[in-house]
């Protein structure tokens, strides 16, 4: 697909970007050789996170250092009744406007660069993956896994199987929001959003709805529980006893029959 | 003092003073609001209400209020029309009785507003109106869009108005290159209003067609799109927040010029870079605010570069403030503190914006706690210490009278202190994943010390606003005689007395060829 060749090419450009603006950073390298094994964006955030934070954070200690002391050398005093100023020549007025275009637009560069190629962690699915379905509701998440286990607001996933939820809502906008993954996006009627995490080891995470749904939007909270992957067969085959024995008195088929049959993803790992 | 003299008044200093009063009144009820909120958060669980809707009402009116009734009024409200015929040596501004009609318009909008708390329903869909939960909701969304439709017409006859009024109504010698930095950038923002407050009067026009009218624009079901609505009110409302940047930040130079007694630095850069550079991005970043919003990718990378970008802009307009510092004579009048205080909240705002510029950042902190705390430092706090200090700075050309200065440098202190203690905290918990619009956050009891904290500097910060807010009456009704020119500007509103007469002057000014509104001299 041509879009798909471009977004590759893209992706190159970036990473070669970022690799050009700083001596390869770690992160950027990570990013960009992350073909072969499965990445973890939830990781790879942090690390941009705090980079980008310790940027921010020498850049506005080191203004505010000479803001202040600006200040304070011009504050007014007996033979410093007036501004002195030092006019500027059209040269330097113009210097001053051209020197930093140039370096706030290298350090936006610099950023947005290595924000992309996170980005094309956070997007790209891994072709190895489990598909699980999402439908948010007032005031609840439904997951639909591929052999129509369902679930409500507790999501059970094996641990190193990269999980991917297609989601949409039945009523107003709902966010799934992950904070240990670093992740979230918006559920909406009409339109099929995703969004895809890694969960490398057991345990378990709190989803939360970060996008204003209705009344009880503070409450609209379930959790994603993280098994060893025999652990995870285990629950799913009693969850799949269970189902069976539901449907079994049941006239019409469940909505989920119609996807592929499913192939318990969980066993590749 | 006659009333209905005031009410029917075109003279623009008082109608600029009537849109201070009410922005001020706005700002005070949605400054309760504010406070109800940190109280029922103070604790997990109902804390002051057992009703989540009613703390989703005060939510819709803090911002709602806080925005389109205090800040851009007060803005390019009060400051432009009393500063702007003043600065360009004009009597009155161009059409003196749509200007009447602007701030009567106003005055409707803000009451329409806080009939909030008198109507059965009140809306409760946030300042943002997101549909489906905007047109199912039992609330008043009606309210809502009226709201927005009577002050934004109001926003945009004031625009047409001011446009015209520097256009022609400058005094003789005036060139476009000796307008003081504040005229510069209420020109800028009223350009914003005119292209982009129609946006969003259509998007809440739709909302109220499709909740009323039985229009289907953004229900799916019926071929509408929900993301449409977040596309047009984000067109216009990323925009709206440089139309309260630009004056807030002209305000702030006006201070820093006047109390450094220093010529602003590099004034060319600062009008064509900073304000230009603002104008021509302002409209080609609205996608940061749908980062998570399902948008197509191609076009959240696309305004990345957008929105970092407005960093140049910004950044001119920083240099510009502390080259201005750089060898002035600072007094550390209140006017100077506050102005000051904006330099540092917004250095703090500005540079927590970067990580929201980057969508995969974004990913983890949307939506959270470190997004509410980042808008009010950076537009939020930051504008409204603009404002407090404007409303100093010009308080003795206003009235005549001076405010008093301890009272007035400790309101500023204790302000201060209080909104760090509430951001920071805030920008923190939102880190670690506290989402916004929460009434109770009983899935994350780890918050609740950082709420109380938050809680208390709530209320430190509200007696630093009140303590502004008295030290204004206070001097106004038995302040010292301030004299015309207490700062010894050369900018052209304090040339005439204060306050000043009908008509400004009693023969309209000019400007010398050598004269320049930052061109200060030793006395």
């Amino acid at each position: 697909m041509k879009g798909k060749r471009m977004h590759d090419k893209i992706r190159r450009h970036a990473a070669g970007l970022s690799a050009l603006l700083l001596a390869a950073p770690a992160w950027a390298a990570g990013g960009a050789k992350a073909e072969s094994a499965i990445p973890d964006p939830a990781r790879d955030w942090d690390l941009l996170w705090n980079e980008v934070i310790f940027d921010i954070s020498v850049i506005g200690i080191l203004f505010a250092i000479v803001t202040a002391w600006f200040i304070w050398q011009a504050r007014r005093r007996p033979g410093n009744e007036v501004g002195a100023s030092p006019g500027l020549s059209p040269a330097s007025a113009v210097g001053w406007v051209v020197i930093p275009i140039f370096v706030f637009l290298s350090i936006d560069l610099y950023t947005a660069a290595n924000g992309w190629v996170l980005w094309n962690t956070f997007r790209d699915v891994p072709a190895k993956r489990m598909e699980i379905k999402l439908e948010s509701g007032m005031y609840s998440w439904d997951y639909t896994y591929p052999n129509g286990v369902r679930t409500q607001n507790e999501l059970v996933v094996p641990a190193g199987t990269p999980i991917v939820l297609r989601m949409t809502s039945r009523d107003t906008l709902h966010s799934h929001y992950i904070p240990d993954f670093r992740v979230k996006e918006d559920s909406m009627p009409g339109r099929i959003t995703y969004l895809w995490f890694n969960p490398t080891k057991p345990g378990e995470h709190i989803v939360t709805c970060a996008e204003f749904c209705g009344v009880m939007h503070g409450y609209m909270a379930g959790r994603i529980i993280v098994k060893a992957p025999e652990e995870y067969a285990a629950w799913m085959k009693g969850e799949e006893t269970r189902l069976a024995a539901l449907n079994a008195p049941a006239e019409t088929p469940a909505p989920a029959a119609k996807t592929k049959p499913a192939k318990p993803a969980a066993k590749k790992t | 003092m006659n009333l209905k003299e005031w009410i029917f008044t075109t003279d623009h200093k008082r109608v600029g003073v009537l849109y201070l009063i009410g922005s001020m009144a706005a700002f005070a009820v949605a400054g309760v609001m504010a406070l109800l909120m940190r109280a029922e958060l103070s604790t997990i669980g109902p804390t002051i209400t057992a009703n989540p809707t009613q703390y989703n009402v005060w939510l819709y009116t803090h911002g709602a209020v806080m925005i389109l009734g205090f800040q851009i009024p007060a803005l390019t409200g009060f400051f432009a029309n009393y500063c702007i015929p003043l600065m360009i040596g004009a009597k009155d501004v161009a059409f003196p009785r749509v200007n009447a009609l602007s701030v009567w318009l106003f005055y409707v909008g803000v009451i329409l507003a806080l009939l909030t708390f008198f109507i059965p329903d009140p809306p409760d869909v946030m300042w943002t109106g997101y549909p489906p939960y905007s047109t199912i909701t039992t609330g008043n969304t009606a309210m809502y869009s009226f709201t927005v439709l009577i002050l934004g017409f109001a926003s945009i006859i004031g625009g047409v108005n001011f446009l015209t009024t520097v256009a022609y109504m400058r005094a003789p010698g005036m060139t476009l290159n000796k307008l003081n930095i504040f005229v510069w950038c209420t020109l800028a923002a009223f350009v914003l209003q005119l292209i982009f407050v129609p946006v969003l009067g259509t998007a809440v026009s739709l909302i109220s067609m499709d909740k009323y009218l039985g229009t289907n624009f953004f229900d799916p079901t019926k071929g509408g799109d929900v993301l449409t609505y977040q596309n047009l009110f984000w067109f216009y409302s990323h925009p709206a927040v440089y139309v309260i940047f630009l004056p807030f930040i002209g305000v702030v130079y006006e201070i820093i010029a006047a109390h450094a007694k220093n010529m602003v630095f590099n004034y060319k850069m600062v009008v064509y870079g900073g304000v230009g550079g603002i104008v021509l991005l302002a409209g080609e970043v609205w996608v940061h605010h749908l980062y998570v919003s399902g948008m197509a990718d191609w076009l959240r990378i696309g305004q990345m570069v957008t929105t970092l970008m407005i960093s140049i802009p910004v950044g001119l307009m920083m240099i510009g403030l502390i080259g201005t510092l750089y060898k002035g004579s600072i007094a550390f009048t209140t006017p100077m503190l506050y102005a000051l205080g904006v330099v540092f909240l917004f250095l703090i705002g500005g540079l927590t914006g970067i990580p929201l510029a980057v969508p995969s950042l974004t990913l983890g902190v949307s939506d959270t706690y470190y997004v509410v705390g980042h808008f009010h430092y950076v537009m939020a706090v930051a504008g409204t210490f603009a404002i407090f200090g404007g409303v100093y700075h010009w308080f003795p050309k206003m009235t005549g009278k001076m405010y008093n200065e301890f009272w007035g440098k400790t309101g500023f202190w204790i302000t201060f202190v209080g909104v760090n203690i509430v951001f920071w905290i805030m920008m923190d918990i939102g880190v670690e994943g506290m989402p916004r619009r929460y009434y109770d956050y009983a899935h994350f009891p780890q918050f609740e010390g950082a709420h109380q904290w938050m809680t208390a500097g709530a209320g430190i910060l509200a007696v630093g606003f009140a303590i502004a807010v008295l030290n204004w009456i206070l001097g106004a009704m038995k302040g010292e005689p301030a004299g015309d020119n207490p700062w010894g500007s050369p900018s052209l509103e304090w040339s005439t007395v204060s306050p000043p007469p009908h008509g400004n002057w009693p023969s309209p000014p000019s400007v010398a060829e050598d004269w320049h509104p930052y061109g200060f001299k030793k006395a």
